[in-house]
Order: structure tokens, then sequence, then C-alpha cells
């Protein structure tokens, strides 16, 4: 059995002008030691989906799927409280920017004893004892002293550490890091990624990394989500995924990164995501497909499938019979290889 | 494509005093410590580095915000440190602009697209009104707006667009010299390579010189000629783009190489790993900064303060590299 099972996940918002489909049928199934990663731009509902798994969502939020477990148990029945124990100790979350989720007012050893005190208890001594370890083992040179700073006296990158110590302190089971690395600079950004992967690999943890950058992700993870306006289009181990994408959203996104580019101009996708009020019917990224046909404008493909498209790509050509397309733009597939 | 050099920075240097509070002492930091480049018309002059390295203070000179503390800075040929009279700011000013990181924070809520992007000409030109309606819309279509969009407000518009309207503006008043301060990091990478190829074709058109302030090196490869890397304040390497992401020289601009993710889960690769984090510029180290965080690093190097220096490629400013301890 796989440790955290996700099926059909949906998160829905009321807002004044109508429902809005944040997560639209997402599934997510981790294993114990295992490091998936959700990529997509802003608005697909990457963040959104774990913040429903940690039931961090405010009560606007509709929170449906066909099933929620984590270690067998449904998260989507029990109750706060049964879900507090859970949260924090098994199942935690590193967020984006680390100087606002810390408490200006505390010092960092006592916020990373609060944790430690709340889930597995201890004297002073021994959650002091725990903490200097935690900060050495995240690499904070002379822990000892660090533990009375302020996050205000340290830099980004070591209030990153922190928050890492903080949430691999009680040994949890699945870490969530919600673009952790995105606020730092990139010589940084190489420690705590390392960081991340020595301590998955050690502690045997399951991590869930959430990015925007497929430099990280190409570096990173075993498994990616590809997801795009709230929909799960792709999932497929790293190297296949790079090699040989299969959704026209992956395959787009990857030939405009600047790095695999061919020529001074990049093979941009036009238009952007789409937001509450231009939901495309069928697929939702057929308007910007170069694949699009009519089908894909009136139906919606199917959920089931791994590929989120009635066409997958096969070396950068729809496959499923699609009507033909023009060779102008195949052309633009050079340099994926 | 002209080669007209248009603008000349000669040992800029730019000092903040900072005063001493009730815990502290004040002190000097300097922000921008001797920066030697040139800009051509039509061609990329990228700048890299981490937070800190100065790459924000370097625009801030070259847009006249502040002015330098020490060094020569020429804007077509016009020593800036010579024009007092408010007619030869306005030439200069209208010479250089800038286009920012964040569109959100960047263009006022309150004023509508035609207003934005008609205020430099209101303010440096004699247009009359309909005139300048007339380059607005000229420009709105040239940066891929549809001209119904002129009296739409900020928040209708997306990110991308956004940047668009950032870019519109800043070439208003015709300038030579644009600089990009961190223009697509803000955005998602689709609208990126949108906002990228925009520029690119302006800079053809127009025969602009782009400055471009970036801290990723993927997108920096990708659009620059030239690259300067910094670190604290002070370049420590210069080359063209193909010398530095080929052949890097100093060992920080090895360490940045190596430190930047790259999209190609097959590329197995020896990271340079870099200790410790950028060190406080109040309180710089001795010699060459990068001593405490360099594993090439002698006494030597935490001595002696090194220059750029030309090698078989790029300007390096290293020791190491100079006794071909590398």
């Amino acid at each position: 059995m796989s440790l955290l099972d996700i099926k059909n996940l949906s998160v829905e918002f009321q807002t004044a002008h109508g429902l809005f489909r944040a997560v639209d049928g997402v599934d997510l199934e981790i294993d114990q030691g295992e490091m998936v990663a959700i990529v997509g731009e802003s608005g697909s509902g990457k963040s959104v989906s774990m913040l429903a798994l940690m039931g961090l969502l405010p009560w606007t939020a509709n929170i449906t799927a066909d099933c929620m477990l984590f270690d067998g148990i449904d998260l989507l029945s029990i109750s706060k409280k049964e879900r507090r124990q859970i949260i924090g100790k098994d199942i935690s979350m590193i967020f984006q920017e680390p100087m606002t989720s810390l408490n200006p007012c505390f010092t960092v050893g006592y916020q990373i004893m609060e944790v430690i005190k709340e889930h597995l208890g201890g004297t002073k001594k021994e959650l002091e004892k725990r903490a200097i370890e935690l900060l050495g083992l995240v690499g904070i040179p002379a822990p000892e002293t660090r533990l009375r700073a302020f996050p205000h006296q340290m830099s980004g990158g070591m209030n990153q550490r922190v928050m890492i110590a903080m949430m691999i302190a009680c040994n949890p089971r699945l870490l969530i890091a919600d673009e952790p690395t995105t606020a730092l600079d990139v010589t940084i950004q190489a420690q705590i990624l390392e960081l991340l992967g020595e301590l998955q690999k050690e502690k045997g943890m399951a991590l869930v990394l959430i990015t925007h950058d497929m430099g990280v992700v190409a570096e990173t993870a075993e498994v990616v989500n590809v997801q795009y306006a709230g929909q799960q289009v792709e999932r497929q181990d790293v190297v296949g995924l790079f090699d040989k994408p299969q959704h026209p959203y992956t395959y787009a996104l990857l030939n405009a990164l600047p790095e695999r580019a061919t020529s001074k101009r990049l093979p941009s996708i036009p238009g952007v995501v789409p937001g509450l009020l231009d939901r495309p019917t069928g697929c939702l990224f057929n308007p910007r497909c170069q694949f699009a046909t009519d089908k894909c404008r009136k139906e919606a493909p199917d959920h089931s499938s791994k590929v989120l498209c009635h066409y997958p790509l096969v070396d950068g050509k729809p496959t499923n019979n699609h009507p033909g397309v023009s060779a102008s733009d195949v052309s633009v597939s050079g340099g994926t290889a | 494509m002209g080669s007209e050099t248009v603008l000349k920075a000669d040992n800029l240097k730019r000092y903040y005093e900072v005063k001493g509070g009730m815990f502290s002492k004040g002190g000097t930091v300097k922000a921008l410590d001797g920066a030697t480049f040139q800009l051509e018309a039509g061609k990329t002059l990228a700048v890299v580095g981490e937070s800190g390295c100065g790459k924000s203070t370097l625009a801030r000179l070259v847009t006249l915000i502040e002015k330098p503390t020490q060094g020569e800075l020429l804007l077509g040929g016009m020593d800036i440190a010579s024009a007092h009279s408010k007619e030869d700011m306005i030439t200069l000013r209208q010479m250089v602009q800038i286009v920012f990181q964040d569109p959100y924070g960047s263009l006022n809520p309150r004023q509508k697209i035609s207003d934005i992007l008609a205020e430099p000409l209101k303010i440096n030109t004699k247009m009359s009104a309909s005139e300048r309606r007339e380059e607005v819309l000229s420009m709105m279509s040239r940066v891929g707006l549809r001209p119904e969009q002129a009296d739409r407000y900020p928040h209708m518009f997306s990110g991308g667009q956004r940047q668009r309207i950032a870019v519109a503006r800043a070439l208003m008043l015709r300038p030579k010299i644009v600089i990009l301060d961190e223009p697509v990091s803000a955005l998602d990478v689709s609208i990126q390579a949108q906002v990228l190829n925009l520029l690119t074709d302006l800079q053809e058109e127009m025969d602009l010189a782009y400055l471009f302030i970036s801290h990723d090196l993927s997108v920096v490869k990708h659009i620059a000629d030239d690259v300067l890397v910094m670190y604290l304040g002070q370049p420590v390497e210069h080359g063209t783009r193909d010398e530095i992401f080929s052949n890097p020289q100093h060992p920080y601009t090895r360490a940045l190489l190596s430190a930047t993710p790259v999209a190609d889960p097959n590329r197995k690769k020896d990271r340079i790993k870099l200790v410790g984090e950028l060190p406080s510029p109040l309180n710089p180290p001795s010699g060459c900064s990068f001593h405490p965080r360099c594993p090439l690093a002698n006494d030597r190097c935490k001595a002696e303060r090194p220059v750029l220096a030309s090698t078989s490629s790029a300007l390096v400013s290293c020791h190491a590299v100079e006794e071909g301890r590398s």
C-alpha cells in the first residue's frame, strides 16, 4: 500500500462570480522514500491541492475526493483533532518564503522546540538538545548560539534551513516542500535542494516538491506530475518527461525554456492560463494548443488516462488518428532530442 | 547593426554611509566598488550575480537616479558629471530608460494605460495631446497590445501584458539604452518566452542597447552578447557570452554555473559546492572578497585584493587564475 493515495481530488471555491474549480481531478500516489515533483505555472492549483491535503484551506473551499488516504487513514472523514495529530508530525510542509513563515517575535530555538513539545513532549533539556541536533543536521554553523537568534538576524537561506529543521523535527514520513527555493539565490538554492535530497534518502521520507522551475525538477525529482489550470495533464518519470513529453502543454513548456532554444526566437505558448471567467469548453488547454481540433474544443479528455489529451504526442507528433497537422507546426519540435 | 558605443562606465563606485544605531556602529557600505564596462547599440550586456552583489545599484547609477560616488559615466559621449543645466539632464534622461522586475508594482493602478504611456512624453516633450495619443497607440501595437486596451487600468491585464506595458513605457522617449532589471523573473515560463521574444524584436527594430540584469543564467545565456559577473559590489569576470559559459575562469563564475539547475535529467554533473553565504557588505572580507567561500583561496587571496586582468579569454579578477592554480 502506498503512503499517500489521493484519487480525483477537486477543490472548489465559492466566489462572487460563481464557483471556481481551482483543482480538478488530481491524483497523487506516493510511496515511502519516493520523490514526486508537482510542476505547473501560477494558477495551476499545485499549492491548493497540497493545502487541501494539509487541511489548511479556508472554509469557503469545498474539497471532494474519491479517496484521500494517508497510511490507510482517511483524511477526509477524521476530525480536526485527529488531523492535528498527523499534521506537523507525520506530514509536514515547508513554504516558499522562510521570512514570513517564521514568527518574528520568538527565537528560532523556541519555535523548533515548540513543534517537538507539541507532538513528542519531553523536558526542556531534552528539547534543547534535540533542537541543537536538528540545527546541526541542516547545516547551521554554531547551532548552540543560533538557538537564541531571531529570524531577522539570519539570512533567507539560514531561515529556510530552520524551517526544514522544524519540519523534520518529528521525523515525518511525508514532507511537502512548496517552492522551497524560489526566494533564494542559486548557490543557496543548490545547498537547500541537496540538503532535502540527503534528508529524504537518510530518513526514508516521501517528498513532494512543488515548483515551477523545470531545472529544479530535472535535477531532483524521480516522478513528475504536470498540472495546468487545476488539472493534472501528465504524469511520467523524470527522464521520460524531458525526453518524450506526451501532453502538448508539457511539450510546449519545455520548448519555451531559453536553455533548450535553438534560435534567437523562443517558441512561446500564445495566450495565458485561463482564469475564472474565460474557461474554455472541452480541453482546458485547447485555445493555446497548436494541435487542437474540433473534438478538443467540444469534449474534455478522459481523466482516467495517464495523459490528459485526445491525441497524446509521440516524438512531438499527435497520435490517435489526429486529423492532420500542417508541416509548419511540426517543425517547432527541433531541438528537443 | 551599428557598433556605436552608447555608454561608457569607468571605475564606477557608489558608497552608502550607514549611521550607527543604539547597538551598532556606523560604517560605509560599498554597494558598487569599481565597475568598468561599455554598451554598444544593438547589443546586450548582462549583469549577473546573487542578491547584494550591486546589480541594482548599478542600474540606479546608469539611469541617473543616483550619482556615482566616484568614477566616470558617459552616456552617448556626454559626461554626466558635466551635465548641470536642466536641458542637459533632459537629454541624458531621454537616452536611458528602465523596465523593473515587478510589473504589478511598477504601474500606477489609478492610471489608464494610455496615461501611463503618455506621461513620459508629457513631461519631456512639447507634443500636443493628439500627437501623444498617436504615439501611444503606435507603441502599443509595436509591443503587441490592441488599441482598445488603451483605456483600461493595469489590474485588467495579466503579468505578461503588464510587462509589455512597462516595456512600452520605457520606449516612449526612444531611448538608446534600456536597463532591464530582472524583466522576466516574475513571469511564468510560457509568458517569459513571449516577453523575451518581444525584447529581441524591439532591439533589432530600434537598435537598442540593453543592460540586462538577471540572476537566471539560462535566460542570460539566451539573450546576452556580453556578460559581467559581479560579487559583493565588484566585477569578478567580464567577457563575451561564449567565453563565460563555455570557459568560465573565476571560481565564483564556475560555482554559479554549476549551481544553476539545468532542465536535462540525463546530465549528471559534479557540482562545485559553495560553502557559506554572502558576507555582509558592511564588513567585507579582506583581500579578495570571495576568499572565505573559495576552494582555491590561499594566503595571498586573504591579503591582497585582485584586479580585473585579461586572460586568454575573458577579463578575470582572481589570483588563482593569474597564477595558474585553477
